[in-house]
């Protein structure tokens, strides 16, 4: 599935913006729909551009400060998608923390793993219907419009990252639309990033103030996260299956 | 002529049949309603019973035509009377394994959208069409064995449909094949095990229903044919047994696979019994022994024998399916890891009522539709040394 | 009667099923009222939305607000493209009743009563949230007393913005 162009929708409301409420702007300017969004400001905001395919959004984990036990990203992100907090087998989880012991030295670290978000994701070539998708500047998701839960991606995927929704859900949050049957995993928050904002296992995990995450544009070499890659030594989960994942680690 | 014990007993069969398939449907609902909460998938086992049940309807529903191919492709006589019979084997089975996949699917409801929304690089995309077009090729198959003047078009046909099933059932072992990150399968190895495995699986329950319609027509099958197709399900069990072998032994020999073939086949739990228990002793070696044995050999230890050759394929596509999705998937290599969301850990998976009630009604679709084809159409295949009830 | 028997068996059959129609034609028109619904089919509510007229004219709307919703779907999900306007978040702001702070938790609400009335069905609010996010501090264009919008009446009609939600029932 290609996305659409924007302008088809443009031209379609220019032709009627006399009915439109643009024109009749001062007397509505004090229509208030909720706390801080007033009508005025929907009707005159602009669509935003779309998914800039020169855009490669990424996260660095330095694991080394990852404290065992911590799941401040945990909860930021079960608060954000209103993911259950204490989840059961059947229950989603977008993010979790691991604890990992090498066999042979005893060496532990702790750190958290989400999707992926691989360049190659293997969840998208056997999605049949093309519900899991990589957008343009390298999110991976799932469209639940025509996700029809056959979870053949939660099989393919090599980090275990997707979760299946396996009863009704009620009380979403207006910006994590998920129901009963259908596939989800990290969004890398698509509805924040869109926004210009960060993920919300970011912004906790910086708030908390023990900055093991940071996220960016990859492609972008002036970004905070692209030269600390260049700088420091970073790995992929699974290197070897050359999925080229838009996450890593530093200190695993 | 048909008695009226005759009639009584195909409406008695058949209603058993469809108040099977009612059951099976019952429980799809049910599943859709509550989701798959009320079935013991979970986030690990996310394919459970229903995928067993479906997987070896459509492998034993491309096996089955063997039967039609060795008549028409290669020219046997015997199996040349069977074809008819097989054709409509193979779109009963293939039907009943379609409608508990579809009906396993979180949501059902959309299951035209993957009739209409397509991403070819993967294989379930291309199953859409390769199922479908079996169907169809086989309808058409039939036609041209049924209908007058049309049975020079027959051979290639039959041709057609011998490669049709043979790509179909490649593209069933590329379902697991393709999963590049599962020590379960991962393997170009699966293609042709799958397709040996159909073959063997197919001429089982052709045997079984063979038997079956016989006993119910008062007629014996002729030993000389009984022989010769018992002992191709013998030499199909071999054969498998032989593939099944070489991909084990082969991830054996890959250090990092070590630990993953000693839990199916040895450490755990209710896999290695499966498998050792159910596919090789019950499903294999047994078979064997009926088949092949001098003494052993008769009409009744054949019918013994393809049904433990099903009921070895039930386990063994348990251990295949299940199994390796109980084994942790190593994203770690080196380490022991533990999370809350079961990574390193061997995942639990128990069947619940709802699952088996699936796929169970999707056996009974099968049987239904068998059962009313042979009652429309002139499937029994019509032997010259036909010999009356003894 | 015996003049009946004399035609063929065609024309027989044929004067049974017109003398069928009109009779079932008789019984719907007895029994429906005015406004063309049948009895027990409640017409829809319409909760008036706060703002007046937002995308298109409510004809526009009833006949096609499935394929804006498809097409803004397509092009945020997989596009990235995110038209406030359209989207379905700010339909909901709008149209949620005042009552339920809902678009689908009541009979009466917004999305629930027409698509009842429609008999269609959607499986939207199986995954999408259908109460605005800020529910809680929901500023009332209700007037909490009398409940009309009056207030929001006036004003759109001095701004002569075509809004048949603001226009007085029949």
């Amino acid at each position: 599935m290609k996305p659409e162009t924007p302008t088809s929708a443009r031209d379609a409301d220019k032709s009627n913006r006399r009915g439109f409420l643009g024109v009749a702007a001062v007397g509505l300017a004090g229509i208030l729909l909720a706390p801080g969004i007033r009508l005025i400001e929907v009707a005159q905001a602009a669509p935003s551009t779309g998914a800039d395919p020169k855009v490669r959004w990424g996260m660095l984990i330095d694991s080394t400060k990852c404290r065992s036990g911590c799941t401040d990203c945990v909860t930021a992100c079960n608060a954000e998608h209103g993911l259950p907090q204490n989840p059961k087998p059947t229950d989603a989880q977008w993010i979790r923390k691991i604890e990992i012991r090498e066999i042979r030295t005893g060496r532990t670290q702790s750190l958290p793993v989400m999707c992926q978000h691989c360049a190659e994701p293997p969840c998208v070539d056997v999605c049949p219907t093309g519900a899991s998708f990589k957008r343009a500047d390298g999110i991976v998701l799932v469209d639940k419009h025509i996700c029809i839960g056959c979870r053949y991606c939660m099989l393919a995927c090599p980090y275990k990252a997707r979760s299946f929704i396996h009863e009704p859900v009620t009380d979403q949050k207006p910006d994590a639309p998920r129901g009963k049957g259908t596939v989800e995993s990290c969004t890398m928050c698509v509805h924040k990033v869109d926004r210009g904002e960060q993920p919300a296992c970011v912004q906790a995990c910086a708030a908390a103030g023990h900055n093991a995450i940071i996220f960016g544009n990859l492609n972008d070499p002036q970004s905070e996260i692209a030269q600390r890659v260049r700088n420091i030594q970073t790995s992929q989960l699974r290197a070897d299956l050359k999925l080229d994942p838009s996450v890593r680690y530093h200190g695993i | 002529m048909r008695t009226r014990a005759d009639i009584r007993n195909f409406w008695l069969l058949a209603s058993l049949a469809a108040a099977i398939t009612a059951v099976g449907l019952g429980a799809a609902y049910y599943m859709a309603v509550h989701g798959h909460i009320v079935t013991g998938m979970n986030n690990e086992v996310v394919w459970g019973l229903p995928h067993v049940f479906a997987i070896f309807m459509i492998v034993a529903a491309s096996g089955v035509l063997n039967v039609a191919s060795v008549g028409t492709v290669f020219g046997q006589p015997v199996y040349k009377k069977r074809a008819p019979l097989a054709g409509l084997l193979s779109i009963a089975l293939l039907t009943g394994g379609l409608m508990v996949l579809m009906l396993d699917l979180g949501r059902p409801d959309r299951v035209l959208i993957a009739a209409t929304h397509f991403n070819f690089t993967s294989v379930f995309a291309w199953n859409v069409f390769l199922y479908s077009g079996m169907v169809a090729i086989v309808v058409v198959y039939l036609w041209t064995i049924f209908e007058r003047g049309m049975d020079r078009y027959t051979k290639p046909v039959g041709l057609a449909v011998l490669v049709w099933r043979f790509v179909l059932t490649t593209g069933t072992g590329f379902i697991f094949a393709f999963l590049v990150a599962r020590q379960a399968y991962q393997s170009a190895l699966l293609a042709p095990l799958f397709i040996v495995l159909s073959l063997g699986w197919g001429q089982a329950v052709f045997l079984i229903t063979q038997s079956a319609i016989f006993a119910w027509n008062g007629r014996v099958l002729d030993d000389a044919i009984r022989h010769r197709m018992a002992r191709l399900l013998g030499i199909f069990i071999v054969a498998a047994l032989y593939l099944v072998a070489v991909y084990y032994l082969t991830n054996l020999y890959y250090a990092k696979q070590v630990s993953f073939v000693r839990f199916i086949l040895l450490d755990g739990g209710i896999y290695p019994l499966l498998f050792w228990g159910g596919y090789v002793l019950i499903g294999s070696v047994l078979p064997l022994l009926l088949l092949f044995h001098p003494k052993l050999s008769c009409a009744r230890t054949t019918f013994a024998a393809s049904a433990l050759v099903v009921a070895g394929a039930f386990a063994f596509l348990y251990v295949f399916i299940v199994g390796g999705q109980a084994f942790p998937l190593e994203i770690f290599p080196g380490h022991v890891v533990s999370s809350s969301f079961g990574d390193g850990a061997i995942a639990a998976y128990v069947p619940r009522l709802p699952e088996l009630l699936l796929g169970v009604g999707g056996l009974g679709a099968a049987l239904l539709l068998t059962v009313v084809g042979l009652r429309a159409f002139n499937f029994m295949p019509q032997d010259d040394s036909v010999s009356a009830k003894s | 009667m015996r003049s009946l028997r004399k035609l063929s068996r065609a024309a027989q059959l044929w004067l049974l099923l017109v003398g069928a129609a009109l009779l079932t034609g008789a019984a719907l028109l007895l029994t429906a009222d005015v406004q063309g619904a049948t009895a027990g089919v409640p017409m829809p509510v319409i909760e008036p939305a706060r703002g007046g007229q937002c995308v298109k004219d409510p004809d526009y709307m009833r006949r096609n607000h499935m394929h804006v919703l498809e097409h803004q779907a397509e092009l945020a999900v997989h596009g990235g493209v995110r038209d406030p306007r359209l989207s379905l978040k700010t339909c909901i702001q709008c149209h949620a009743s005042q009552v339920s702070r809902s678009v689908a938790a009541t009979k009466t609400d917004f999305c629930i009563s027409c698509h009842t009335f429609a008999a269609v069905q959607t499986s939207c609010f199986e995954c999408h949230a259908h109460r605005p996010a800020n529910a809680s501090a929901f500023p009332p264009l209700v007037h909490p007393t009398t409940g009309t919008t009056a207030h929001l009446t006036r004003q759109v009609l001095a701004l002569d913005a075509q809004t048949p939600s603001a226009a007085p029932r029949p």
